[in-house]
């Protein structure tokens, strides 16, 4: 594949110069991974003075559980909501930031704040705008005779956070389709609009087939984050409540192990993510190489 | 543009308009709260307009007076700045030496390191947090600045991102680095780092807002509060009982202002970088 | 130039973790604690004072978050070799910590091998005997924060009310009327609590004479099955559900989330912990009173006692002959009655020792502060039954989140009373037994 290239000829030296690269990942990613597999199969009290082999009972005692598998619900519902809000936002203002020449910069400048915001800040923000008395968007529901209170209401937690986590990641998503569609020849949209194809028809027909990579590419991207990345969004705006109706995979990771000091279950679960996520990689890997490649 | 319609650009604005408003709002009253009396009860619902006690809120957060905060932010500030930069610089170093190993060498292993940094593009610290804690604390890293930040500086997409800038170069350069008794260092050095300096720069940015936005791991890692991060300081600011919205909101102000400014400055170069990465 | 700084950066990075702290003349003691902006300022005031009375021992208070944030800290530390001195654990995590073995030091044992007299008969015996070991009866860990939970109610808004502002609702059916009426008089909130499952739960069981679990709430081994499904305990979380349906019972969030409702004038009564007491002090801009938790008058023995809130100081192991002769001295001091006292006045927190409660009396603590032994009183109402003395169950925070969630969804309207405290049961009790299995 790369065989048309370049290569020095010092052979130790290229293992060298990867070899801080290699020793990171090994120490920081290959034994915790393993680790976390032992751990799971591992009875362990808090300080770790006496551990028990259990087996699979881990994975059993979770699967078992009606509540993981309502964690495991939620984390979806939360997950495709955040992805496929985020990218519609992104790309409706994408294609519409594509069409005007006056003000387009500021436009994107503007656009792309968020992006430098901490999920937990951004958590923060949101929760203030909502905070029953002082926020302005339950102030305005309020008007509206809608009675916003998130601390009990399950439907508007998950809203806030599907809300503060999609604010988020609209810059990211806002400049990949930017991109995408300014790589779009004009020719191919010139001839369409000589055929009579109204803007609507020739997004249709022609810019959202091309969109398809990117908005692929997006979408693996946008679960990745709304799986993982938003921890410090409902930590800082829900911590999983009202009841679970807000607690993710992620999060529960965190509460068994770190306010619960339940080690072997919180590594079971550590185990189950590592697997989603490693399918997710294969898929994406599948993705990127093809386009990379060739 | 295709066609002149009035309307559809009319719309396109209106549009623009309404998603500016809908990304700008949030910071917007984030600064207006944060410029209200710490003390007394904020006016309900917040008013649009500023009121007069912004910088003695910035300043009661940045010193820490009256017990704003339980460390000043002019020190944590200190422990944010250096976190984000040595992990954004660690990232940068580890990758670009790997990913010129991976373009211009062959050795043994090459192809299984190469699959192997792969593997962590995508699992994020907070998969295997606990498991990564343990093995910081058998290394005796826990609580200290190498513990926060080495672990977080292994990057496939750092890595990824560089080997797409080095596999673009023409080959003729190596060549005639090579030609001209170039080794190996000396051209990466002297050729390689002028030519990539925007993919660089891109990088710079990504990995500056990942390592000043990392927020479960400081908190698992570190022990004293004298090495805790902005972020930690506004969670606990966020505790429990009254939650100090203006002086939560200086805080804030203070936490985004870096990574805002890093984004901002290099806005050119971290667009291409980020839109490049995904090609 | 990016290449070398970085290079530069990272090698400065891993050089300075490794330098080591020099050790100093005096003994250093680390004492991790979750008491922050004023409490925190007490505690450093304890620790001050204690290094400015001796020269071979320094205590250096560290804070260290929340109290989950803490004990997990101070466990990952333990594991790692690099524990504390004293840990400040609350209450919940004392079956936890009494699990813990090596890990930690009983602090009776610390006290007798330092050679330092320690009457445990001096401190009040609801809160020794939720610390104390029940086979051997010595204590554990040492008491010191302490706390039940009282009522708040805003005198001023009773008067609006057409309330008497100088008799606080003795009853749950006093207090739902008063909650109504102070509806009807344009509040939004008539009542609103803290901490529900220690208010509402916990602190409802032993005050009605109730276990909260078997085996006298786990005092007696870690087979204990929880007992909170109980007939009354159904019928008062149906009392609350329908108050919360009528809108006189406002629920605010799992923690302290109520007190600023309650100072701000927003909920004219809340139920909380004495602890508040410092914060509503200073925020109120209005007259409030105290007093004690309503109950059912119809229940036989009720009010019983509180139970404590709030949490100890524990020593942890491995430390050296001399290390805990410092610590010793400093958990002595803790507990002299001056100190005591000036803890208690200050915090809202329990005098922990009767001679800091009768120092506070004769100081006139409790004239000058109306309502401030309210909290004190209720604890020692009647002496406590074996089931009434606290609670000793393990993965008890995570006991707390099941009965928060659970309670969450009766006040949402999305369960029954009697369903939710089923499942609340059934999920805690798996929790327990699979703290049995890794207890030894």
């Amino acid at each position: 594949m790369m065989s048309h290239r370049f290569h020095f000829p010092e052979r130790g030296l290229g293992l060298l110069l990867m070899l801080p690269q290699l020793l990171i990942t090994v120490i920081f990613f290959v034994w915790p991974a393993g680790q976390a597999l032992w751990e799971s199969t591992r009875l362990q009290d808090a300080f770790g003075l006496s551990s028990t082999f259990v087996g699979l009972d881990n994975f059993a005692s979770l699967f078992r559980d009606p509540l993981y598998l309502q964690t495991v619900r939620t984390t979806l519902l939360f997950s495709v909501l955040v992805a496929s809000l985020g990218l519609l936002v992104a790309l409706l203002l994408a294609v519409m930031a594509n069409r005007v020449v006056r003000a387009s910069a500021f436009y994107r400048t503007i656009l792309i704040l968020p992006y430098a915001v901490a999920p937990s800040i951004a958590a923060v923000l949101w929760l203030f705008l909502f905070s029953p008395g002082l926020g302005w968007i339950s102030y305005l529901l309020a008007q509206c005779g809608i009675d916003w209170n998130h601390v009990l209401n399950g439907g508007q937690a998950l809203t806030l956070v599907v809300l503060a986590s999609t604010w988020k990641q609209i810059s990211y998503n806002f400049l990949f389709f930017l991109a995408a569609l300014q790589a779009i020849p004009t020719s191919l949209l010139e001839a369409a609009a000589i055929d009579g194809a109204s803007p609507l028809r020739r997004f249709r027909d022609i810019v959202f087939p091309l969109l398809s990579p990117t908005s692929f590419f997006l979408l693996v991207v946008n679960l990745v984050y709304a799986f993982f990345d938003t921890f410090a969004v409902i930590d800082a705006a829900t911590g999983g409540g009202p009841g679970k109706s807000t607690e993710t995979l992620i999060f529960k990771v965190y509460s068994e192990g770190f306010k619960g000091l339940d080690l072997g279950s919180s590594a079971a679960q550590s185990v189950i993510l590592m697997l989603l996520v490693g399918a997710l990689t294969l898929v994406q890997f599948r993705y990127v190489e093809r386009k990379v490649q060739y | 543009m295709i066609e002149n319609r009035k309307g559809l650009d009319g719309l396109s604005h209106l549009v623009l308009i309404a998603g500016m408003v809908l990304v700008a709002f949030p910071l917007y009253l984030m600064l207006i709260t944060a410029s209200y009396d710490a003390n007394s009860a904020l006016p309900t619902p917040v008013p649009l307009l500023p009121g007069g006690h912004f910088f003695a809120n910035l300043g009661q957060v940045l010193t820490g007076e009256g017990g704003a905060v339980s460390w000043p932010f002019w020190k944590i500030l200190g422990n944010s700045l250096a976190m984000a930069v040595s992990i954004a610089l660690g990232k940068m170093l580890i990758s670009l030496l790997s990913a010129f190993a991976i373009v211009y060498f062959r050795f043994p292993l090459r192809n299984a390191g190469f699959v192997l940094i792969f593997a962590t593009l995508m699992l994020p610290v907070e998969v295997r947090i606990f498991p990564t804690v343990a093995v910081i604390t058998d290394l005796g890293m826990i609580n200290s600045f190498a513990g926060l930040t080495l672990p977080l500086i292994a990057s496939a997409t750092s890595t990824f991102l560089l080997r797409q800038s080095l596999l673009s170069l023409p080959r003729e350069l190596a060549e005639a680095a090579r030609v001209d008794g170039a080794g190996p260092l000396r051209f990466l050095w002297d050729i390689v780092l002028p030519v990539i300096r925007t993919t660089l720069a891109a990088l710079f940015v990504i990995n500056f807002v990942y390592g000043w936005n990392q927020y479960l791991w400081p908190l698992l890692v570190l022990r004293d509060a004298s090495l805790s991060t902005t972020l930690m300081a506004i969670k606990s600011m966020m505790g429990e009982g009254a939650v100090k919205w203006p002086l939560v909101m200086a805080g804030a102000t203070l936490t985004l202002l870096p990574p805002l400014l890093v984004v901002l400055g290099m806005q050119r170069w971290f667009v291409k970088g980020l839109v490049d990465s995904e090609k | 130039m990016l290449f070398t700084f970085a290079t530069r950066r990272l090698v400065t990075a891993v050089a300075l973790t490794a330098l080591a702290p020099l050790a100093g003349a005096t003994t250093d003691l680390q004492f991790w604690h979750s008491m922050d902006g004023s409490l925190g300022e007490r505690v450093n005031a304890i620790a001050n004072q204690f290094n400015a009375s001796q020269k071979e021992y320094k205590i250096i208070p560290v804070y260290k978050g929340n109290y989950d944030e803490s004990l997990s800290a101070a466990i990952a530390a333990s594991r790692s070799g690099t524990a504390p001195h004293i840990v400040q654990v609350f209450e919940v995590g004392t079956a936890t910590m009494m699990q813990a073995g090596k890990a930690i030091k009983p602090v009776s044992q610390v006290m007798k091998e330092a050679g330092e007299v320690l009457d445990e008969k001096m401190f009040i015996p609801a809160i020794a005997g939720y610390y104390s070991d029940s086979k051997t009866g010595h204590l554990v860990s040492m008491p010191f924060n302490s706390s039940t939970p009282v009522l708040y109610y805003n005198k001023d808004a009773f008067k609006k009310a057409g309330l008497n502002p100088d008799q606080p609702p003795r009853s749950w059916q006093e207090l739902a009327a008063a909650a109504a009426k102070l509806k009807a008089s344009g509040m939004s909130c008539g009542y609103t609590t803290g901490w529900q499952g220690w208010v509402l739960l916990e602190n409802f069981s032993t005050w009605h004479n109730l276990p909260y679990a078997s085996l006298d709430n786990g005092f007696g081994g870690t087979g204990a099955v929880l007992q909170f499904n109980s007939p009354l305990h159904v019928k008062h979380i149906e009392f609350l559900a329908k108050m919360a349906k009528d809108g006189t019972f406002t629920y605010a969030g799992r923690k302290d989330e109520a007190t600023p409702r309650f100072y701000s004038g927003e909920c004219g009564i809340m139920t909380g912990s004495s602890g508040s007491l410092a914060n509503i002090r200073k925020n109120a801009r209005f007259d409030y009173g105290i007093g004690m938790m309503p109950y059912y008058p119809d229940v036989k023995g009720a009010p019983q006692n509180a139970i404590i809130g709030g949490a100890s100081l524990w020593v942890m192991g491995g430390k050296s002959q001399a290390e805990y002769k410092g610590v010793a001295r400093f958990l002595k001091r803790v507990a002299t009655p001056a100190v005591a006292a000036e803890w208690h006045q200050n915090t809202g927190y329990l005098p922990v020792t009767v001679a800091a409660f009768d120092l506070s009396r004769k100081q006139g603590f409790y004239e000058k502060n109306p309502g401030s032994d309210v909290a004190a009183r209720q604890m020692l109402n009647k002496p406590p039954k074996s089931y009434t003395r606290g609670l000793r169950l393990g993965y008890m925070p995570q006991i707390r989140t099941v009965v928060d969630e659970e309670l969450e969804s009766v006040w949402a309207g999305k369960q029954t009373p009697r369903a939710a405290l089923d499942t609340a049961v059934s999920r805690g009790n798996e929790l327990l037994r699979r703290f049995e299995k890794t207890a030894h």
